[in-house]
C-alpha cells in the first residue's frame, strides 16, 4: 500500500498552503493518490485546515443556493418589456413567411 | 413555423410570448452574475434577438427556456472574459504573484492572525440564507474580475475546468491557483465580516 516517505511527511506537516490548495482541487475530484495521502496526513494534525475544509464546503453549498434566479426579487420595468415586445413583434411581422 | 399554444407547452410557446414568459427570469439570471442592471437588460435584449434569428434552427431537444438561457449564458461568459482582461489589453500574468498574505513562504503554514477560526458557518443546517447572502455577495464584489469569473463559472454554473480555462483564456495551472486563492480570500472575508 502506498505511503508517504518521511521526507514527504516532513514537507507536508506544516504546509497549509498546499493542503488548502488540495482541498480545493479535490472538490472537483482531480487529485492524485499521492496528493490525497499528503492531504490526509496534514489534516490529521492541523485543526485550522480542517476548519477551512468545513467552511469551504459550506461556502460552495450556499453559493449554489443563493444564486438561483428565483431569489432575485426585482422585475424588469414594464416600459422596457414593452420595448422588447415591440422589437420582437416587428421582426416577426417583417419575416413574412407562409403559415 | 411553430404553433403558439395556450397550453403550458413550454417547449414551443414561440417568440411572441417570450417577453412575458422569460424576460424577468433571464434578467435575474444575468443580473445575479454580472451585477449590472443596464448591462443585464442589454444582454436580455440581445438574447431575444439572437433567439429570433436562431428559432428555425432550434432543435427543440431542450425547452425554450433552457435554450434561451444557454444563449444568454454564452453572452455572460463573453462579458466575464472582457472584464477579466481589463480596459487595456495587458498580457495576462503567467502566474499570479507568488507573495502571499496568508501563508508563510518557507513552510506554507498559515500566517499568524490569518488562520481559519470557527465563526458559526460550520453547521449549514443552522444557517439562514439571508445571513450568508448579503455578506457573501459583498465579499465577492471585492474579488478581482478574473477571480470572480472563475469562481462564478465554477460554483454557480458548474462548468468544468477545461471550459472555464477556454472561455477565460487561462491555463489549467492558473485556474487551480486562482481557485485556491479565491476560496482563501472569500473565507477570510466572511470570517472578518460575519455578524
Amino acid at each position: 500500500m502506498k505511503k508517504l516517505s518521511d521526507q514527504e511527511e516532513k514537507d507536508m506537516v506544516d504546509n497549509c498552503k498546499k493542503a488548502t490548495f488540495l482541498i480545493e482541487k479535490r472538490q472537483t475530484g482531480e487529485i492524485t493518490l499521492k496528493e490525497r495521502l499528503e492531504l490526509e496526513f496534514h489534516l490529521k494534525t492541523c485543526e485550522m485546515c480542517s476548519i477551512f475544509m468545513k467552511q469551504s464546503m459550506v461556502i460552495n453549498q450556499f453559493v449554489k443556493k443563493i444564486f438561483q434566479p428565483e431569489k432575485h426579487k426585482m422585475k424588469l420595468d414594464e416600459d422596457f418589456k414593452e420595448q422588447l415586445q415591440k422589437q420582437i413583434d416587428q421582426k416577426l411581422g417583417n419575416t413574412s413567411k407562409e403559415q | 413555423m411553430p404553433k403558439t399554444t395556450e397550453t403550458t407547452d413550454i417547449k414551443e410557446a414561440g417568440p411572441n410570448l417570450w417577453v412575458g414568459m422569460y424576460a424577468d427570469y433571464l434578467d435575474s439570471y444575468a443580473y445575479m452574475r454580472i451585477n449590472d442592471t443596464e448591462l443585464a437588460k442589454d444582454l436580455v435584449q440581445e438574447t431575444f434577438l439572437a433567439g429570433l434569428e436562431g428559432w428555425d434552427k432550434f432543435s427543440r431537444q431542450s425547452s425554450e427556456k433552457t435554450w434561451l438561457t444557454g444563449i444568454l449564458k454564452n453572452k455572460i461568459y463573453d462579458v466575464y472574459r472582457k472584464k477579466s482582461r481589463g480596459a487595456k489589453s495587458e498580457p495576462l500574468a503567467a502566474e499570479p504573484v507568488e507573495q502571499d498574505d496568508f501563508f508563510e513562504s518557507d513552510s506554507g503554514h498559515w500566517k499568524q492572525g490569518r488562520y481559519p477560526e470557527a465563526f458559526g458557518i460550520e453547521e449549514p443546517s443552522n444557517l439562514e440564507d439571508k445571513e450568508f447572502d448579503g455578506i457573501l455577495k459583498s465579499c465577492m464584489a471585492k474579488l478581482p474580475p478574473l477571480w470572480s469569473s472563475v469562481f462564478k463559472m465554477k460554483h454557480i454554473d458548474e462548468e468544468p475546468s477545461e471550459e472555464i480555462c477556454s472561455r477565460l483564456a487561462i491555463t489549467a495551472s492558473n485556474f487551480w491557483v486562482i481557485s485556491h486563492r479565491v476560496k482563501v480570500s472569500l473565507r477570510d472575508c466572511l470570517q472578518k465580516n460575519w455578524i
